[in-house]
């Protein structure tokens, strides 16, 4: 491997795509599959570029469902995996993003959302594909989601994506958005000794008690790999403990009951919002992605009328911050919830808020990002 | 009856008895890839079996060797990740037709295209027998299934012409009742760099045969055993299989080819002075 080249530290002027690109092999990702899908086809364009640099291995494969597995496959042969996609091709991934669940295979899988339904707005931006990170595979389980809102945030978030993938052995999906992917700002890149990594969570102890599915304290189990001589079996089946199939409902509420535990029991340790000016605000925008950036222009109109107004930024959009989100509602006398989709997030906050305040929703139907002024009156007839 | 089937250290025991049917030949082909995993010589903790869904499916769970059963469909881009993921690993993909070829048809196109380390196994049926069987990709023409109630009018894949024509660099077929010959290819493909296929025909008394007066488990597999012709390095466009009609079985493809993986290194070596 070529350390020089590992990891770019520095200043750079760099689109979000790169940016994620960068964050994945910084993160010590070495295997991507993916499918070609405006408007994320630059990550992998440039991980096709780097990754020969650095000895990962890129594959494109036939189309999102393949990529999908790919990556499953690869992370049980020990690699640390990621791919990218968009609109149809997340709609595709599903799948066996609950495969993924399932087995609790760690990996990464970028979306860079654009507008929708369907082939929608291929080059054009949306939000539209939130509610489907965390409901879109069939069955109960939990996933973990970030919403980056800069280029700097999708290098940061993805390593954050890898290092959570690890801890929890789930699959993190880094929601990005076409304006982020596609906007060029200062990226920095850390020294690589500065870069937090997560390991494997792999079992350490006698080969003959290895049970693949036996869980640690926080409800997530020990991981070995595919040619260690464990002889593992992993199903998509409901299973036990050693991992075998079991089909009846006392393991399978064992089984489910823990995929969703690990992530709603670890929830606090989870999740990250970022807040400005929440604690004495008569509004809170509660947003995420490129709409949290247009948010503070409106904040700011507000403001020159001497309007206080918070703004609650998503981080982790899954796990949502449920219990942030009502207490505050108990202090403000709205929320106003700007996206880019005819409203996914706003019901969650609604589901948060319990009647306690007023929630508005302020929709934008995809190919572009809101005018402020949307959102500014949104704050202020929020108050009437 | 303490005493153990020479088999059972590459058996999960504690999961038999099996899902499969009396008469089904998926189990006579397991038994084949034991005896050919024993032959091979090959490191049995780096030989991983990949599965996907359907009564083939189900291999991946009763060998006592890595195993992963996967989604529907999707054993072989699974196995991609896993065969490039480690090249060390020996790949082996083991399922159905309909699984392999139907759902995860263009999976196999591609990965027999890439040339991508791996030995599929398919054990062809000639219908969704797991599901109460429905017409598949294989279904001969005119044979009945549980949703081709008047038969079956839509002309069936030839899998082996299917894999040649795909880049396989090794294909062959061969009746779940010729377990030599299938051991002996088994020992072949496992040989092999590349994709290597190989097709057993399996009957299947309970959905397939029953529904079309084929007699029980035994008659169906003596019926295929009887009527097959070895005719190895015949041309496997010449190989469909009719409705009750003989079966050309043999080793049709035996070639070398640089494997997707060591391809890209010499590709890249020449060009860029290699992975790094």
């Amino acid at each position: 491997m070529n350390k020089d080249r590992e990891i770019l530290t520095g200043e750079h002027f760099m689109n979000g795509n790169f940016a994620c690109a960068e964050g994945a092999i910084a993160a010590g990702c070495r295997f991507f599959a993916g499918y070609p899908i405006t408007p994320s086809s630059e990550i992998a364009e440039h991980i096709s570029v780097r990754f020969p640099e650095i000895g990962g291995l890129f594959v494109q494969m036939e189309d999102e469902l393949a990529s999908m597995c790919a990556i499953l496959g690869a992370s049980w042969g020990g690699l640390k995996s990621m791919t990218v996609t968009s609109g149809p091709g997340f709609s595709l991934m599903q799948e066996n993003i609950g495969l993924g669940a399932m087995t609790e295979t760690p990996c990464v899988v970028v979306n860079i959302q654009r507008g929708g339904p369907s082939t929608g707005l291929p080059t054009l931006v949306g939000q539209q594909d939130m509610m489907q990170a965390r409901w879109g595979s069939h069955g109960d389980y939990e996933i973990i989601a970030l919403c980056p809102s800069s280029p700097q945030e999708l290098f940061d978030f993805t390593v954050k994506a890898f290092n959570l993938s690890e801890m929890y052995r789930v699959p993190v999906l880094v929601m990005g958005d076409e304006v982020v992917g596609h906007m060029s700002e200062r990226v920095v890149i850390p020294p690589k000794e500065e870069i937090e990594l997560l390991p494997r969570r792999k079992y350490a102890g006698p080969k003959e008690k290895y049970l693949p599915f036996k869980p640690d304290k926080d409800l997530v189990p020990r991981m070995v790999t595919a040619g260690e001589g464990y002889h593992i079996h992993i199903t998509g089946l409901t299973h036990d403990e050693k991992g075998y199939p079991v089909l009846d409902a006392e393991t399978q509420n064992k089984l489910v009951s823990r995929l969703v535990n690990k992530i709603r029991k670890n929830a606090d340790k989870i999740i990250e919002i970022e807040e400005k000016n929440t604690e004495d605000a008569e509004v809170i925008v509660v947003s995420y992605g490129i709409s949290a950036r247009t948010s503070l222009r409106a904040i700011e109109l507000a403001e020159e009328e001497g309007i206080k107004v918070g703004m609650l930024r998503l981080i982790t959009v899954w796990p949502f911050p449920e219990k942030r989100i009502h207490q505050l509602a108990s202090k403000v006398v709205g929320f106003v919830v700007p996206e880019i989709n005819c409203g996914q997030i706003v019901y969650e906050v609604e589901r948060c808020v319990r009647g306690k305040t007023k929630v508005t929703l302020v929709p934008h139907a995809g190919g572009h990002i809101h005018d402020p002024k949307d959102i500014f009156q949104a704050i202020r007839s929020i108050l009437k | 009856m303490n005493e153990k089937h020479p088999m059972d250290y590459l058996l999960r025991e504690d999961r038999i008895p099996h899902i499969w049917c009396p008469g089904c030949g998926i189990g006579s082909s397991v038994s084949c890839f034991i005896m050919a995993l024993e032959e091979s010589g090959l490191d049995l903790n780096k030989v991983v079996v990949v599965s996907g869904i359907g009564c083939t499916g189900r291999v991946a769970g009763y060998v006592k060797l890595d195993s992963f059963h996967t989604t529907h469909g999707r054993a072989i881009p699974f196995a991609t990740g896993l065969a490039l993921a480690n090249p060390e690993l020996k790949v082996v993909v083991y399922s159905g037709d309909g699984d392999l070829i139907a759902i995860g048809g263009n999976h196999f196109i591609h990965a027999a295209r890439r040339n991508i380390n791996m030995t599929v196994i398919c054990v062809n049926n000639f219908n969704y027998a797991m599901t109460g069987g429905q017409a598949g990709p294989t279904t001969p023409l005119y044979a009945k299934a549980s949703t081709t109630p008047y038969g079956c009018f839509e002309q069936p894949f030839n899998l082996v012409h299917l894999a040649a024509a795909s880049g396989a660099v090794y294909v062959a077929r061969w009746t779940a009742l010729h377990l030599r010959r299938l051991t002996k290819s088994m020992v072949e493909a496992f040989q092999k760099k590349g994709f290597s296929f190989i097709e057993v025909i399996s009957p299947c008394p309970t959905a397939y045969a029953r529904r079309n007066r084929l007699g029980d488990g035994l008659a169906q597999m003596k019926f295929y055993h009887d009527n097959s012709i070895i005719r190895h390095g015949a041309d496997p466009k010449e190989a469909d299989i009719g409705f009750q009609t003989k079966i050309v079985v043999g080793k049709f493809i035996d070639v070398e080819r640089p494997d997707y993986y060591t391809f890209l290194n010499e590709g890249l070596a020449k060009v860029m002075g290699g992975r790094k």
